[in-house]
């Protein structure tokens, strides 16, 4: 079994105290030559694909509104505009930015990552994510969302939203058949009408008329990716998503976590669908690993929803390997300072898992979907025409 | 004072200008395409690349139009990717206020600003049909008469975002631990008619401050907003008469909001066909109107002024023997400007007095009434029209519009740009490095 390999862009890494490492570029953290060698290095190593974190606000240290830190990197580019300004220089890693659904429209997201799959020649993704956090709901002004009292229930309505919002995303790039423009010269016509469709979508929250203006993506459907650590995330990623980001502990949470969104997959009429379920881990990696967490420790205080792994790359390839065997089948890894733990998850872990025949020793041409065992799936509007 | 003239590339769009037909036309949307007409553009050291948009396919007589191109890609997502691939060239491109929010649209630009090192720039548009609307959550909300109160609130709330941010805060200084220079950075609070937002914006000013804002109104209104709050504008006005009163009207505009003349640039759009000759040239561009108005083409602009079917008739034959229908177009949906006519009737009368004078048929008729080559001629011809217009105020530049994508403008490029810059009328080389310097725009107001 192949392992997956995808690893989590987020500034300057996901400590708070990184960008004060030696190593570290904080003053470049707006540029694009930032952002390009980042994912040049993650594709030298082979990875499967690059997230991009993302998020409507500005980041806070809680749960809570905006604080008035001034200690940890605050402010950040759009991520799907960075996946764009990469995806020319660099040829197979996947891009899978990170997009809010609450906020924004499906219909300007499903053509901007269908117009991302058009930039990188098929490997365009994105990885949903729901805004729960109410000042957020602020910079928008059309809703409410009240500050978080640890109820998650209160989030059903955001999370069902999400799901109806993917639904748009899916049906929009089925909306063009494949073949859809003929130009043919001889009748006058570009398109062939009776193969773009009205997605006509109405659900509880919004409705979408469609056909979208840009035709079907490369990859005819791009990779839809969602992070859950909880029953009702679990269920959006098994009824909407390619691929589910989990945080277990250890093995044994990681079987109960993908049991658990296997029920949900079967629940939602899926079962037979390939669902990727990904462990995602924060990584300090290196002879050195336990020093250098200790020194970012003593700067800022660092709390984890993933598990945080502190080793060599021989370790974390072994712990990967035994995660594996619980059902994962792969892994998203959040470096904790870039470019010290990237380059060790490239240039250290990647030969090591290479060593033990777990990992590619090169990219095969194609899509993102196809090295992930996914086929270019048929075209909803397509087979009920036929 | 001889002016220096100001070129942009526009990637050709969904209408009939666009000879899809052609054997040289290539894919309206694989990226390559838009790499080929941006570097091109950027080789001919051109001001800025600019892309339109459209948020619903348009139609007519119920269904969908299928005789242009149809399919375009996402603004932002080609303009950041053309970031990658050019080095100078301004990278603009139209987005709706009505359908979209402020904080979201300011990120956008924001962020594209600074991946492409200040080359960002802003066509303001707004849309107000429920046509449109019924691709969207919020709908089509805005009546007709609120469409620019909307525009200009939508335009203030973004700069509010821009300007949330000074520039000096990222201070990132790792042996003091202080990132982040001011602890309210982003702070913002709006509180409008159509906005009401507040809390911290997540992008720190990029290199030019705010995008380039670029505009497009012909209505007085439209004239009076882009007076108020846009670098350039474009119009409709390339010849040199309208060109000078355009010009002049939306000039003498500025004054009154404490603008100088040259806070404006009036970019006129142009289409060109260029020949060995101007003999060749004249012919070429009869080749390519008959490309542009084929006869379902002819049929379908009828049906525009008829507001009526009129499938059954013949192209070739005579224009339409019944009458137009007055009164609300319920024929075509989605296009910037369903060609209003306020008379239908004296405009079929004028086109039929037409047709009679010169013995055309209805499809020669469309070709002659709706055609609008800006520039026929030689190299020499072409370059020496434009600098004629530019320096005689009709104009400070030109967007031109390829009719065929994406080589459509190579030979502009390869014949016309080195006649300007013999003049010493264009750049030769970059001077600056951000959109706002090509345009003389000095920094972000």
């Amino acid at each position: 079994m192949p392992l997956h390999l995808a690893v989590a862009l987020d500034g300057a890494g996901w400590h708070p105290a990184a960008w004060r490492e030696p190593d570290a570029r904080p003053t470049e953290l707006f540029t694009a030559g930032y952002w390009v060698d980042q994912v040049r290095e993650a594709e030298a190593g082979l990875l499967d694909f690059v997230t991009i974190e993302d998020a409507v606000g500005l980041q806070t240290s809680g749960f809570g509104p905006p604080d008035d830190r001034v200690d940890e990197v605050r402010g950040r580019l759009d991520a799907v505009l960075i996946a764009a300004r990469v995806a020319p220089l660099t040829r197979h890693v996947g891009l899978v930015p990170t997009a809010t659904v609450t906020h924004t429209e499906p219909f300007h997201l499903s053509k901007a990552i269908a117009t991302l799959d058009y930039v990188s020649t098929g490997r365009a993704g994105v990885r949903v994510q729901v805004s729960a956090r109410a000042h957020e709901a602020a910079h928008f002004g059309r809703r409410t969302i009240p500050p978080f009292d640890g109820d998650v229930e209160a989030f059903r309505d955001l999370f069902d939203e999400a799901a109806d919002y993917v639904e748009v995303l899916r049906r929009l790039w089925d909306s063009w058949e494949d073949d859809a423009e003929i130009r043919d010269a001889a009748t006058g016509r570009f398109v062939d009408r009776e193969k773009l469709h009205y997605i006509d979508f109405e659900g509880r929250f919004f409705s979408v008329k469609g056909p979208s203006i840009t035709p079907r993506p490369p990859q005819g459907q791009p990779l839809v990716t969602a992070l859950a650590h909880a029953t009702i995330p679990y269920r959006l990623g098994a009824r909407s998503a390619d691929v589910v980001y989990v945080t277990p502990t250890d093995a044994e949470s990681a079987r109960a976590i993908i049991d658990e969104i296997r029920a949900e997959q079967e629940a939602a009429g899926r079962a037979s669908e390939p669902l990727h379920v990904f462990g995602d881990l924060v990584v300090f990696l290196g002879d050195d690993a336990a020093e250098r967490k200790a020194r970012l420790d003593e700067r800022a205080e660092f709390t984890s929803d993933a598990h945080v792994f502190t080793g060599t790359p021989a370790g974390l390839a072994d712990l990967l390997l035994d995660w594996q065997r619980a059902g994962l089948t792969g892994f998203r890894l959040r470096p904790g300072s870039v470019p010290t733990d990237l380059t060790a998850i490239t240039r250290g872990l990647v030969p090591e898992l290479q060593r033990r025949d777990a990992f590619r020793t090169q990219y095969e041409a194609g899509t993102l979907r196809g090295r992930l065992g996914l086929a270019r799936p048929a075209n909803r509007y397509a087979k009920a025409a036929s | 004072m001889t002016k220096q003239v100001h070129l942009a590339a526009h990637f050709p769009g969904v209408n009939n200008t666009t000879v899809w037909s052609d054997p040289a036309g290539g894919s309206h949307i694989e990226f390559s395409s838009f790499v080929h007409l941006a570097q091109t553009a950027e080789r001919a050291k051109f001001d800025f690349f600019f892309l339109a948009e459209g948020l619903r396919l348009r139609e007519q007589g119920g269904q969908i139009y299928d005789l242009d191109v149809v399919g375009r890609p996402d603004t932002f997502t080609v303009l950041a990717a053309l970031a990658a691939v050019t080095d100078r060239l301004g990278l603009t491109g139209t987005i709706n206020s009505t359908f979209n929010e402020p904080y979201e649209v300011a990120r956008q630009f924001a962020s594209l600003d600074h991946l492409s090192a200040g080359r960002a720039g802003w066509n303001v548009v707004t849309s107000w049909d429920a046509f449109t609307g019924e691709n969207f959550r919020r709908g089509g909300f805005l009546p007709e008469s609120a469409r620019y109160s909307r525009a200009r609130e939508f335009l203030s709330t973004a700069a509010e975002l821009f300007d949330s941010w000074r520039g000096d805060e990222i201070v990132a200084d790792k042996s003091s631990g202080v990132f982040l220079g001011n602890p309210a950075a982003g702070a913002f609070r709006h509180r409008g008619e159509q906005f009401d937002i507040s809390g911290r914006f997540n992008v720190p000013r990029s290199p030019q401050g705010r995008p380039v804002i670029l505009q497009a109104g012909d209505s007085d209104e439209g004239r009076e907003f882009a007076a108020a709050t846009a670098d350039a504008i474009f119009s409709r006005h390339g010849t040199l008469e309208a060109g000078q009163a355009f010009y002049a009207d939306v000039k003498g505009r500025l004054a009154k909001y404490g603008r100088r003349h040259d806070q404006l640039v009036v970019l006129p759009a142009a289409t060109f066909v260029l020949g060995d000759t101007d003999a060749d040239a004249q012919e070429k561009a009869a080749v390519v109107r008959r490309q542009q108005v084929s006869g379902a083409t002819a049929i379908k602009f009828a049906e525009q002024l008829w507001n009526r079917d009129l499938s059954g008739y013949d192209p070739d034959g005579p224009l339409p023997d019944v009458d137009p229908i007055v009164g609300e177009s319920t024929i075509s949906k989605g296009r910037a400007s369903v060609r209003m006519n306020r008379d239908p009737i004296a405009v079929a009368n004028q086109w039929r007095a037409l047709a009679a004078e010169k013995n055309l048929s209805m499809r020669e008729v469309i070709i002659e009434v709706t055609g609008r080559q800006n520039f026929i001629g030689s190299a020499a011809t072409i370059a020496e029209q434009i600098n004629t217009l530019v320096q005689a105020d009709a104009s400070d530049g030109f967007i031109l519009v390829p009719h065929i994508t994406p080589g459509g403008l190579d030979e502009f490029a390869d014949t016309v740009v080195p006649l300007l810059q013999e003049r010493g009328v264009f750049r030769t080389e970059y001077e600056g490095t951000t959109l706002r310097e090509h345009l003389g725009l000095g920094f972000s107001r």
